[in-house]
C-alpha cells in the first residue's frame, strides 16, 4: 500500500527499529527530547508510513496522499525519525534536529518541515483539523484518509471529544485516530490526572468504531491498520494503542518513567547500544 | 471575597418599576434599528450567496447559528456546501482550518464573544499561524444586544488584534457588508468580520454615494473643520448622523470611516490627523481599551502627529443588560451622547 520507499523489502520490526535509533540519535543532539514518546509510538508509526499510508516520499503535498496528522507537536522527534525513514526528509538533516533554523523544531509545525501536515502542539486541536480536511476530502471525491494521531493527555481537552461528535455526526469514514496511550502526561499518569476509561466505551458511545491494541505489537497494528481502513460503513474509525514508554531501551524503560524522560549525557550512546544488540532482520 | 451584587441579597425582594421609559429589550435576533435610512436584509448572506454562485471554494460553517448570522441564505442557495457543527465553536473553527488546508474557502459564523473568548487559541494556532484562508464572521459585535455580558462582545477587537496575520474588519452598513465579502475572499489570508445581520441599514451612501469598500482603506465620508471623528462599525452611522446634526448649529465635523481595523490604513489617519488643527475622536463600539481608538493613537503618537485628541468607546466594566437605546445612551455611543461629548469638548 506505501509508496516508493528506500529499502523497499525492509521488515514493519527493521522499520520501527531504524525510527527508534533516529530519534535517539536526535535527542543525543539535542541532550534532551521526548524520547520516550519517540520509542513508545516507534512501532505505531513505522505501521503507519510502510504498511498503512498510500504516500508518495518525493511529494509530500501529492492530492492523493493519506493526510497523516501530529496532533502532539512534541512527538516530532518521534515523526521527523519516520519521515527520515520513508524518505520524505534527508536523513543529513537529522542533525539539525532542535537547531537555529532548522526544519525540524523541536514542536512539530506544518510550515517548516515537509510531510509536516499541521502544527500540533496546542493539544486537542489536531483531531477538530482532521474532521475538516476530512469533509473537505468527502466534497472533492478523494478517497485519501485522514490519520489523526493524539496522545492520552489530549483527551482531557473538551475539544477532543467537540472533534469526535462532529466526525460520527458527518458520518466521517475516512477519518481514522490513533491514540497513543501510554498512561503519561506532564503530571503524571494520564489514568491519574484525568482518567478518560473507559475509553473504548467512550469512543464507541460517541459513534466511533473502536479497536484497543498493543500499540508495540506490530502484528496487532497491521490488523488493526487494515480493519479501519478496510470496514465498510461511515463510522470514523479509532485505534487506541497502549504503548510503553521508552520500548525497546530497558534501562530507559525500567527507570521511573516521566512525560520528560530524564537521559543523562552519556547514556544516549548506552542506549544506540543497546538498540544495536536487538536489530531485528 | 465579596461577591459584587447588582441587588441587595440582604433585602426582601420588591417590584421595581422598568426604567428607561420602560423601552422593550432588544432581543437577541433584533436588527441595529436605525431611524430614516432603509434597509436590506441579510446582506452578508445574499453576498455570499452571490460569490459562491462564481466561487466553488467557498464553504459555509456555523455552530449553531445559521439565522442569526444570517448564514441561513447561503446554507438555503448551497445544503450541500454548509456545514452544521452544532454548539461546537472549538471544532467549527479547527473544521474550517482543515477544510482550508484541502483547497476550500471557510466562512464560519457565529456571535463575537464565542468566537473571541471560547475558540480564541484555536482561531490563533489552526488558522492565523497557519495563514489560511478562512474568515470568522461574527454577529453582536461590541454592545449590539440588551443580554447582558455573556452575548456583548466588548473586548473583541481588543483580543484579535493581537494576533499576528489577521485582518479585522468592522463594517458599518449594508453597503458596507455587501463590499466586503468579495474583498475577504480575495483576500488570501484569515479573516475576523464583525457583523451586522438581519435587518442592516443601508447608510454610508446616503452621505457619500460614490463610497465603496476597499480593504484596508479609511475613507473620508464628509469633511468639516472643526472636529475630525474617526471611526468603525455602526459608530460611522452615529459619526454621520451625528456630523449631521451639529451643522444645524454650525460645528462643522469630518468623519472618516475605517472600517479595516487590521492592518490599519495609517496613511491615510495621518494625513487626514495631520491637516489643520482640528479636535481628533476616536468613535468605537468597543471598550476604549486595545481598539480602534487606541490604535489610532498609537499611530498620531509614534508618528509625531499630535492633535487634541478624545476617545468615545464603551467603559472598561461588564455592561449593563437592558434595551440597546437605553444602554447607549448610558454608554456614551448614541448618537445624543456623541454630540453632547464632542460639544463638551469643542
Amino acid at each position: 500500500m506505501s509508496g516508493t520507499t528506500a529499502r523497499p523489502n525492509m521488515s514493519l520490526p527493521r522499520r520501527a527499529w531504524e525510527i527508534r535509533r533516529k530519534a535517539v540519535r536526535m535527542g543525543e543532539v539535542q541532550g534532551q527530547g521526548y524520547v520516550g514518546q519517540a520509542l513508545g509510538v516507534a512501532d505505531v508509526l513505522a505501521v503507519s508510513y510502510f504498511h498503512a499510508l498510500n504516500h508518495r516520499p518525493d511529494d509530500p503535498e501529492w492530492e492523493g496522499r493519506d493526510r497523516f496528522l501530529l496532533s502532539i507537536g512534541h512527538y516530532a522527534i518521534a515523526l521527523y525519525s519516520a519521515l527520515i525513514e520513508a524518505g520524505i526528509l534527508p536523513e543529513t538533516e537529522l542533525e539539525t534536529y532542535g537547531a537555529d533554523d532548522s526544519r525540524l523544531p523541536m514542536s512539530g509545525m506544518a510550515a517548516y518541515t515537509p510531510g509536516m501536515e499541521i502544527t500540533g502542539g496546542s493539544l486537542g486541536q489536531g483531531l477538530g483539523i482532521a474532521v475538516g480536511m476530512a469533509l473537505g476530502l468527502r466534497a472533492k471525491k478523494n478517497p485519501a484518509f485522514v490519520y489523526n494521531l493524539m496522545s492520552d493527555g489530549e483527551l482531557g481537552e473538551g475539544s477532543t471529544w467537540e472533534a469526535a461528535m462532529a466526525a460520527a455526526h458527518h458520518r466521517l469514514g475516512n477519518l481514522i485516530c490513533i491514540v497513543d496511550f501510554n498512561d503519561q502526561q506532564a503530571d503524571g499518569k494520564s489514568t491519574e490526572t484525568l482518567s478518560a476509561e473507559p475509553l473504548p466505551d467512550k469512543w464507541a458511545a460517541f459513534g466511533w468504531h473502536v479497536q484497543r491494541v498493543d500499540g508495540n505489537d506490530i502484528g496487532a497494528l497491521v490488523a488493526a491498520f487494515d480493519t479501519a481502513r478496510t470496514l465498510p460503513g461511515d463510522r470514523p474509525r479509532a485505534i487506541i494503542c497502549d504503548t510503553v514508554m521508552c520500548k525497546g531501551v530497558p534501562f530507559l524503560e525500567a527507570r521511573e518513567i516521566t512525560h520528560f524522560v530524564r537521559v543523562e549525557p552519556d547514556e544516549w550512546q548506552k542506549a544506540l547500544t543497546v538498540l544495536d544488540e536487538t536489530r531485528p532482520e | 471575597m465579596t461577591i459584587q451584587h447588582r441587588y441587595d441579597p440582604h433585602r426582601k425582594y420588591e417590584p421595581r418599576q422598568p426604567v428607561g421609559g420602560g423601552a422593550k429589550t432588544s432581543a437577541m435576533i433584533a436588527s441595529l434599528a436605525a431611524e430614516g435610512y432603509d434597509s436590506v436584509s441579510a446582506p452578508f448572506g445574499h453576498a455570499l450567496v452571490d460569490a459562491a454562485r462564481n466561487d466553488p471554494r467557498i464553504v459555509g460553517l456555523t455552530a449553531d447559528l445559521a439565522k442569526y448570522t444570517d448564514l441561513h441564505v447561503f446554507a438555503e442557495a448551497f445544503p450541500d456546501r454548509f456545514y452544521q457543527m452544532g454548539m461546537a465553536e472549538q471544532v467549527m473553527v479547527s473544521a474550517a482550518a482543515g477544510m482550508a488546508r484541502e483547497g476550500f474557502v471557510p466562512f464560519a459564523t457565529t456571535y463575537a464573544v464565542f468566537a473571541s473568548r471560547r475558540a480564541y487559541d484555536f482561531i490563533a494556532m489552526a488558522i492565523a499561524e497557519e495563514y489560511l484562508p478562512v474568515k470568522i464572521v461574527c454577529a453582536l459585535p461590541g454592545l449590539t444586544t440588551g443580554y447582558g455580558p455573556s452575548h456583548q462582545a466588548t473586548e473583541d477587537l481588543a483580543i484579535f488584534r493581537g494576533l499576528p496575520n489577521l485582518t479585522i474588519v468592522d463594517p458599518c452598513c449594508a453597503i458596507d457588508v455587501a463590499g466586503a465579502v468579495p474583498a475577504i475572499i480575495d483576500h488570501p489570508g484569515p479573516v475576523y468580520m464583525r457583523l451586522p445581520r438581519g435587518k442592516v441599514p443601508s447608510v454610508i451612501r446616503r452621505h457619500c454615494p460614490d463610497y465603496t469598500f476597499e480593504l484596508g482603506r479609511a475613507k473620508l465620508l464628509r469633511d468639516g473643520g472643526d472636529a475630525l471623528v474617526i471611526s468603525s462599525g455602526f459608530m460611522t452611522m452615529r459619526a454621520l448622523d451625528a456630523a449631521v446634526e451639529m451643522e444645524k448649529d454650525g460645528i462643522s465635523v469630518a468623519v472618516l470611516h475605517c472600517p479595516t481595523i487590521k492592518p490599519l490604513d495609517t496613511e491615510t489617519i495621518l494625513a487626514e490627523a495631520g491637516r489643520g488643527t482640528r479636535l481628533v475622536v476616536t468613535a468605537e463600539n468597543h471598550t476604549r481599551i486595545g481598539g480602534l481608538g487606541e490604535a489610532v493613537a498609537s499611530t498620531l503618537l509614534t508618528n509625531g502627529v499630535t492633535p487634541a485628541f478624545r476617545m468615545i468607546g464603551l467603559p472598561d466594566q461588564f455592561l449593563d443588560a437592558g434595551a440597546l437605546p437605553t444602554l447607549h445612551d448610558r454608554y456614551g455611543i448614541s448618537t445624543t451622547a456623541i454630540i453632547q461629548q464632542i460639544r463638551g469638548w469643542l
